[in-house]
């Protein structure tokens, strides 16, 4: 893929939002307020950062992989999928739906392009993806393994037994991603079951810790990756806190937990649409 | 009492040495076979492969979810993963873990389960797990192995390392009589008849095989032809070994060391009831935990020996 400008890569954001918050409204189901929050993350990574082929293969050698640990993104995920050319946009229509290959999850056994694993149970992905990144090394292959995880599903005790994997094998060739919107199903994550200093954490566990101030920011969502793609390699498994509020892009949908899981009414989408002019054609 | 046994030994193994001779072998075999473990490598016997390659062996710690993500992960680099611990962390701990990034997503895991069962002994209830077997035959995908001595465990290790899929293969850690041959070829999902008869059908699996293979010759003595099935595989079942043999004998039971409910017994009353009602007699953990214990003493009296298969036997019989 040709390397975009920071400009058409936000116009590719700006039309996976609007996919995103389409595909939510069709089926009056799913999670609309994380994928829209991780736009840049999601088109940073197929559009820019990852060498990756669309011409699917499940083993993935010699190249860089992506793996959804929180599998409820999934719109967002199908849209960057379908717009990089791993499936037809037109695709998207199709989700939720019966008989669909773009299940409510994520999911392999409808054989999508581009989904290597099943998510949707919070907290296995990082395990998922350490092993991934350990086979590379047996396999003497050099790229990548990118994962994302939600802030709320760190709450999981696997995601530390992973953690702590990962620092003790130096799996360095990976590069975990928290989604950190400070926000869950029940609340904010402070009121919730509060994670306080997870940079320290995540320290404190052996992991070589950035952070991404502006995660809806395209150049630094960017520079964020760069820099955390030059600490791998080091002996020391990567994180990056990427800092993103959740329904970013839509005035009324932006910072607040009340996006996590609710789809737009008609009146809602047709609002937010408006904000959000349409740049690569809808599907 | 002096019994006429079909089947004999002159040695006595534990079934986790055949998973891990097995397993050691597998990795000679094939370069893709990695191990994993869960701080249990010396209780698996896992030892000799960790020595032999080093670099395809991940000592995980106690964190046996991570260990199951962990192979899930190693599958998509067309790695083999035999991931290794006690039967009761390998399942009920970990459950969601392999239903969804093993058995849904259908990886190529071998979840390689020891200590199943009662017979693990002295350690007790909190490590004899009788519903692994459920548990796992309800995953879509999965396939459940459950050998009954050292030589078929270690066939079924060999056999499994080349089959692609999920599995689930259940071993254990008492000695026990090594009564079928060394180069045994193990075919997944075809239950083998190790001894003809016509009046009443065994179907075991795992240990109780042996007791089964005890249970003929008491029943031979007194004048019952008793047909013996061993049922290595029980997902997926091999029904048609099953009606045929109670289409001869018209009675059945089913012996395993696992909750009566869920197990080897409740997929063999399935197939009888679709296809020809038979009586069918469980011989199984009764809707109780264990307790410590000598394996021996255990199986006495959970009401898992020959004695009990004899039992059972007549009973079934009786109903014809
Ligand atoms: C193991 C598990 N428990 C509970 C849920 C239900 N659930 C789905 S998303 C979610 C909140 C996750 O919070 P976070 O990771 O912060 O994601 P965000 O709300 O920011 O999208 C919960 C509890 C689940 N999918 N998996
Ligand atoms: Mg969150």
């Amino acid at each position: 893929m040709e390397k975009q400008s920071v400009e058409q890569l936000q116009k590719v954001c700006t039309q996976l939002r609007r996919d995103v918050l389409r595909m939510v409204h069709a089926v009056q189901s799913g999670h609309p307020g994380a994928p829209l929050g991780c736009a840049e993350f999601f088109v940073a990574l197929y559009f820019d950062q990852m060498t990756h082929n669309p011409d699917f293969q499940m083993d993935g050698k010699g190249e860089d992989l992506f793996f959804l640990s929180n599998g409820h993104l999934s719109a967002g995920w199908y849209s960057v999928l379908a717009r990089s050319g791993y499936f037809p946009v037109e695709e998207l229509v199709t989700f939720r739906k019966l008989n669909s290959r773009l299940q409510g999850h994520p999911a392999t056994h409808e054989h999508l392009p581009g989904i290597r694993i099943a998510s949707g149970s919070l907290g296995q992905g990082l395990s998922v993806a350490l092993g991934v990144a350990q086979a590379k090394k047996l396999n003497n292959d050099d790229k990548l393994v990118y994962v994302l995880m939600g802030d709320g599903e760190l709450q999981e005790g696997q995601v530390w037994e992973a953690a702590m994997y990962g620092a003790h094998y130096g799996v360095d060739n990976i590069i975990a991603t928290v989604d950190y919107n400070g926000q869950q199903i029940d609340g904010p994550t402070e009121k919730v079951m509060d994670l306080k200093n997870l940079k320290a954490k995540w320290e404190a566990f052996g992991w070589e810790v950035i952070e991404t101030k502006k995660g809806n920011d395209m150049q630094s969502v960017i520079e964020g990756l760069e820099k955390a793609k030059s600490l791998t390699g080091k002996g020391k498994p990567v994180l990056n806190l990427l800092y993103t509020e959740m329904g970013y892009g839509v005035d009324f949908m932006v910072g607040t937990h009340k996006w996590h899981g609710s789809p737009p009414n008609d009146e809602q989408l047709a609002d937010a649409l408006s904000q959000l002019p349409e740049t690569l054609g809808d599907y | 009492m002096d019994l006429d046994l079909k089947y004999n030994y002159t040695e006595k193994k534990d079934t986790r040495s055949g998973f891990g001779d097995g397993f050691l072998e597998a990795g000679r075999k094939n370069p893709n076979v990695v191990g994993l473990c869960a701080d249990l490598i010396g209780s698996l016997k896992m030892g000799a492969f960790q020595k032999e390659f080093p670099e395809r062996f991940f000592q995980t710690g106690i964190s046996e979810a991570n260990m199951i993500g962990l192979s899930a992960g190693l599958t998509i680099g067309d790695k083999i993963p035999f991931a290794g611990t006690f039967a009761n962390f390998a399942t009920g701990r970990v459950y969601d873990q392999i239903r969804q990034s093993v058995a849904y997503s259908n990886k190529n895991v071998k979840i390689c389960a020891s200590h199943a069962g009662l017979t693990l002994g002295e350690d007790g209830a909190t490590h004899q797990i009788l519903e692994d077997l459920g548990m796992m035959k309800m995953l879509p995908h999965m396939t459940v192995i459950n050998p009954c001595d050292y030589n078929q465990t270690k066939a079924a290790t060999l056999a499994i390392a080349e089959y692609e899929g999920p599995v689930y293969l259940r071993f254990g850690r008492p000695s026990w009589p090594i009564f079928t041959p060394a180069d045994q070829k193990f075919e997944i999902g075809k239950a083998w008849k190790m001894i003809d008869g016509t009046d009443v059908t065994i179907f075991a699996t795992g240990h109780l095989v042996w007791e089964a293979v005890v249970a003929e010759a008491i029943l031979r003595k007194e004048g019952i032809s008793a047909e013996v099935i061993n049922i290595h595989t029980i997902k997926p079942l091999d029904e048609e070994a099953i009606l045929d043999s109670v289409a001869k004998t018209g009675c059945a039971v089913s012996a395993e060391e696992h909750q009566i409910n869920g197990g080897l017994g409740d997929s063999v009353a399935q197939t009888l009831i679709r296809h020809n009602p038979a009586p069918l007699e469980y011989v199984g953990v009764n809707d109780s935990f264990g307790e410590s214990g000598t394996p021996t003493e255990l199986l006495e009296k959970y009401g898992l020996n020959a004695a009990n298969i004899v039992a059972a036997a007549k009973k079934a019989l009786a109903r014809k």
